[in-house]
């Protein structure tokens, strides 16, 4: 066969598997845009279910989607951050290193369910939090760690060994240089991180499934022990429901609200990134 | 001041470390007392949870075969499905694309990539279903196929990502070595970057696959959830992960159902640190190829 033929061919070929993931995600947002727009309205941010659901709005379980957030944002991300801080600036055992590496490279793959599991055995039954907000807060922070460990530690090996000699050259301490050298420069990739596994938080299911989201509650969690409710449980529950003639609309419209949080902080993340890879080149 | 903050963060790890390590421990010891139940147990025991081809909790029947089945027909026919797709996407995005175009459809991709899963559950649940109902005139439009289909479509992002850098690794000189041979640019990638890249691309396969098997939010909403041994791809099928979704509802704590769906995580856990042994192996071989 015509070498350029066969070049055109499967040129073609690839050109449109491209096309054919643009169009997946055109025809997937499409059909949420085209269900979902219409539900979403301010009193639909702001207002309770009423009705069975099928009228009124998602306040609660939006509020307690960024409850969770604000959970993981609390407890894992500063832990996590420091951690890697410490694996990558003052840990020199070698060997701890690695063992290090090799921990959070495999936690980092475990499927959700199993941290729900683990969100279950240890945090619902073993310390007997229930079904709470605290006990999914903790799982998710759990979930989440190994996604903050590794990208702030890649954040922090990228700076180049010079920057820190000249620091400690002029005199600084090691904490002066890390927290004067080191972060600044770290931060877009670490920030980055954050906000990735911010929205990890946001829209993982399985988890908040096993530690025992709440379908409905008469008004709002109250303390880090009530039981709580939240936007992929809600979206979950409605889709498998038989009702779903009824509750269509709020269906949709949180779906498209959670689309729009989780994708929304996604674009964030890649933009910073972008934005700094291009600025610091060393 | 130093000091301090030495100590302090070293005490920060610690935590973390010890909180990584009792993800471990948590599910060994839920799992445990499932394995050494079985052996008190008239109506199973470990062979018979490993082979029994009868999943019915509620008769205190604990076969996983059904269940693993179900996960790896719907894994396998999503993998079927996306590896051409995310094979061929990530060659047009990394070597034919114009740039611009590139600048589009990369973000693109990893939107897909950052899109909640419960969302491609809701998707294929509700607007897939029917179709394949109608399309292929079977009863029930929620069966392996529609999981396979919203699973390789959520395989698909990961496994562009990552095989695009292992394609992006091959250096330029390999290339412009083929071309001042006379080599066209199929030929080139054909026979250069591919296989130069290989392993990278395997890796990435691999890795997708994994997190294919490890899927929960998908297969529970697309699959119909009907634990049985077929291997017909327009049958209902259940999956571990679905099994330890819905059960665990109606489990109570301390229960052997309870530490049977511990076991079946394990199970999960176990083969995703698996495949992200062998991914690694075989990527690392390739990092070492070009340095």
């Amino acid at each position: 066969m015509n070498r350029k033929l066969k070049q055109s061919i499967y040129f073609g070929l690839f050109r449109v598997s491209g096309w054919a993931v643009v169009a997946a995600i055109a025809v997937l947002i499409g059909y949420l845009l085209f269900y979902g727009i219409g539900a979403i309205n301010w009193e639909f941010l702001t207002q309770a279910p009423r009705v069975g659901m099928s009228k009124g709005g998602i306040f609660p379980q939006l509020l307690g989607t960024i409850y969770l957030m604000a959970l993981v944002l609390i407890i894992s991300i500063p832990i996590g951050i420091l951690s890697a801080v410490y694996l990558v600036e003052y840990q020199k055992n070698k060997f701890m290193k690695g063992v290090w590496r090799v921990v959070v490279h495999n936690l980092a793959g475990v499927p959700s369910v199993v941290y729900g599991l683990l969100g279950l055995g240890l945090f619902v039954l073993l310390l007997d939090m229930g079904a709470s907000l605290i006990a999914a807060g903790l799982t998710l922070s759990i979930l989440v760690l190994p996604i903050i460990i590794a990208s702030t530690r890649e954040a922090l090996i990228a700076i180049p060994p010079s920057l820190r000699e000249a620091s400690i050259a002029l005199g600084a301490t090691k904490w002066q240089t890390v927290r004067h050298h080191i972060l600044p420069y770290a931060m877009p990739g670490i920030l980055t991180g954050v906000i990735l596994s911010l929205s990890r938080a946001a829209g993982e299911t399985a988890p908040i499934i096993l530690v025992g989201a709440a379908y409905y509650m008469p008004g709002l969690p109250d303390s880090l022990f009530s039981a709580f409710q939240a936007l992929p449980y809600h979206i979950y529950a409605l889709a498998t429901q038989t009702r779903v003639a009824l509750t269509g609309q709020s269906l949709y419209g949180s779906a498209l609200v959670l689309l729009m949080l989780v994708v929304g902080m996604n674009l964030v993340a890649i933009m910073l990134r972008n934005k700094y890879r291009k600025k610091y080149r060393w | 001041m130093d000091l301090l903050t030495h100590f302090i963060l070293l005490i920060i790890a610690g935590i973390s470390f010890l909180v990584l390590v009792l993800v471990f421990y948590t599910l060994i010891s839920n799992a445990l007392p499932s394995f050494i139940n079985f052996g008190n147990n008239e109506v199973t025991d470990l062979w018979n949870f490993l082979t029994g081809d009868i999943w019915r909790p509620n008769s205190d029947i604990y076969g996983i075969l059904p269940l693993v089945l179900g996960t790896l027909l719907v894994s396998l026919a999503a993998s079927l499905i996306a590896i051409p797709i995310g094979i061929g996407c990530t060659i047009y995005i990394s070597e034919i694309a114009h740039p611009k175009v590139r600048g589009i459809l990369k973000p693109a991709i990893e939107i897909l990539a950052g899109i909640p899963s419960v969302v491609y559950g809701l998707f294929g649940l509700l607007i897939l279903s029917p179709y394949i109902r109608d399309i292929f005139g079977v009863g029930s439009g929620t069966n392996a196929l529609n999981g396979a289909i919203m699973l390789a479509i959520m395989m698909i992002p990961i496994m562009v990502s990552l095989s695009e850098d292992a394609i992006n690794a091959v250096p330029r000189s390999l290339r412009e070595a083929s071309y001042a041979l006379g080599a066209n640019r199929w030929e080139t990638m054909r026979s250069i970057v591919l296989p130069a890249a290989l392993s990278g691309i395997v890796a990435a396969i691999i890795l997708s696959i994994g997190r294919a098997v490890g899927e929960t939010m998908v297969v529970l909403m697309c699959t119909g959830n009907s634990p049985q041994v077929t291997g017909n791809i327009l049958d209902s099928v259940q999956a571990m992960t679905s099994a330890i979704a819905i059960d665990v509802g109606e489990v109570a704590g301390g229960s052997l159902h309870y530490h049977v769906l511990f076991a079946i995580g394990m199970i999960l856990f176990l083969f995703t640190l698996a495949i992200n042994m062998i991914a690694d192996l075989i990527a690392a071989r390739y990092s070492e190829a070009y340095r």
